[in-house]
């Protein structure tokens, strides 16, 4: 039940602080978001710099970057996808713990990019596993990527918790495991996951 | 550097029957090369190593060319008889016609090595190899035993190629996984139909984008 705003900034120049259960939930979700620490090509030189003092993640609450899939919510996908890597990058995705969230940096993440006729890249990682924010660039600049970072903070903040736009990992029924796809003799096999992605329709 | 002459006389008298011969390159940058005879390659690679003028101690890149065959159409004038009639009597008649006949040229893969010297400071000297030809004769003798450094572009070149490098210690692939079938570089070599999705499709991924509507659409 959302309070009413101008109520709430009255309560609070009195000293009352008023919030609900899911305001409070979800402020702590979005403001410790770890990432999991993994680059893939060039955009993860761009990730670590955004890491750093001059662009300073940490005022997100995601300086905390996870070796460990287990540990981890976020999976930022920087870099060149290879069909030979898809498989793992699929595998860690199922590793990681609910809840988690995708971001794929950069052209090659979300599309295949300059390679995307290459003979050994994945024409983007939303093939095989649900992205959250797609940023577009060649590298992206760490500001995009932290502008990525207050969009799916956003997204977590305008999560509600019951009915049907609940998170997966409150949802009983959701998808939580992801298929890996196989190695086959020409291509991936599937060539992609027709559960999370379908081609989209191209209006000329 | 020593003339490609003296190379190749060089070589043919440290190795008998090398069977060298000069690669021409007519672009610009006339990097000419030369090519040997795989069943020799070892010991014409071993004395460019080795030969203390010569001393070819760095092999700095391996890479593969696919020839794919090759269809010649050339005229030719051919003389044949012809029976005719002149003036009421019939006589054979000898003339010259032209005739194009056509004649297929079979492809091969290439092995292309750039060696230097570092002791001597020069180079490069680039190698050629021919497999017999795309398909079933695709061995060369692999060179790694000469040149350490040649082991993961020897595996590259069976990765991207499919030519079979007698003689390297790990020939597995490198780029592509395990159990993959075809060579991607191979001119011939057609990628798996995912054009699904082409917003700014042109030139030939039009076409495939395209052939790939046409066949979902029936």
């Amino acid at each position: 039940m959302a309070i009413e705003e101008n109520l709430k900034i009255e309560l609070g120049k009195q000293g009352v602080f008023v919030t609900t259960l899911e305001e409070l939930y979800n402020w702590g979700r979005r403001s410790s978001i770890w990432p999991m620490q993994f680059g893939l090509a060039c955009c993860a030189i761009e990730m670590i710099a955004t890491t750093m003092a001059r662009y300073d993640l940490a005022r997100f609450g995601a300086e905390v970057f996870r070796p460990s899939p287990r540990q981890a919510d976020l999976m930022i996908v920087s870099g060149t996808v290879t069909k030979k890597m898809a498989p793992q990058v699929v595998r860690l995705y199922n590793q990681m713990a609910e809840p988690r969230y995708v971001i794929a940096m950069g052209a090659c993440a979300i599309s295949g990019g300059p390679f995307k006729q290459g003979y050994n890249v994945l024409k983007g990682i939303d093939r095989y596993i649900p992205v959250d924010v797609h940023i577009p660039g060649c590298p992206p600049r760490p500001e995009a990527l932290i502008q990525a970072f207050m969009t799916l903070q956003k997204k977590i903040d305008e999560q509600p918790l019951t009915g049907e736009n609940r998170p997966r990992f409150l949802n009983q029924n959701a998808q939580g495991e992801f298929p890996v796809p196989e190695p086959a003799d020409h291509d991936l096999e599937p060539p992609s996951n027709p559960g999370v992605w379908s081609a989209p329709v191209v209006i000329r | 550097m020593k003339t490609f002459e003296e190379i190749k006389t060089a070589i043919e008298a440290a190795v008998p029957g090398a069977g060298v011969e000069f690669v021409p390159n007519p672009s610009p940058s006339a990097q000419h090369s030369i090519r040997v005879a795989p069943d020799r390659a070892i010991e014409i690679a071993r004395f460019l190593r080795d030969d203390s003028e010569l001393a070819f101690d760095f092999c700095s890149n391996v890479t593969g060319v696919d020839w794919l065959d090759k269809e010649i159409s050339e005229k030719v004038k051919v003389k044949r008889t012809v029976t005719k009639t002149v003036d009421g009597v019939e006589q054979s008649v000898e003339e010259t016609a032209d005739e194009t006949r056509k004649r297929v040229e079979p492809g091969y893969l290439e092995a292309v090595y750039h060696l230097f010297s570092i002791a001597k400071k020069h180079g490069p000297l680039v190698i050629r190899m021919r497999t017999g030809n795309r398909t079933d004769r695709v061995e060369l003798p692999s060179l790694t035993p000469i040149w350490r450094g040649a082991e993961f572009q020897e595996r590259e070149v069976f990765d991207l190629y499919g030519i079979v490098f007698k003689g390297h210690p790990d020939l597995r692939r490198i780029l592509m996984w395990e159990g993959f079938k075809d060579h991607p570089m191979r001119r011939d070599y057609v990628d798996p139909d995912d054009y699904e999705y082409e917003p700014t499709a042109h030139d030939a991924v039009l076409k495939r984008a395209q052939a790939h509507q046409a066949a979902a659409g029936k």
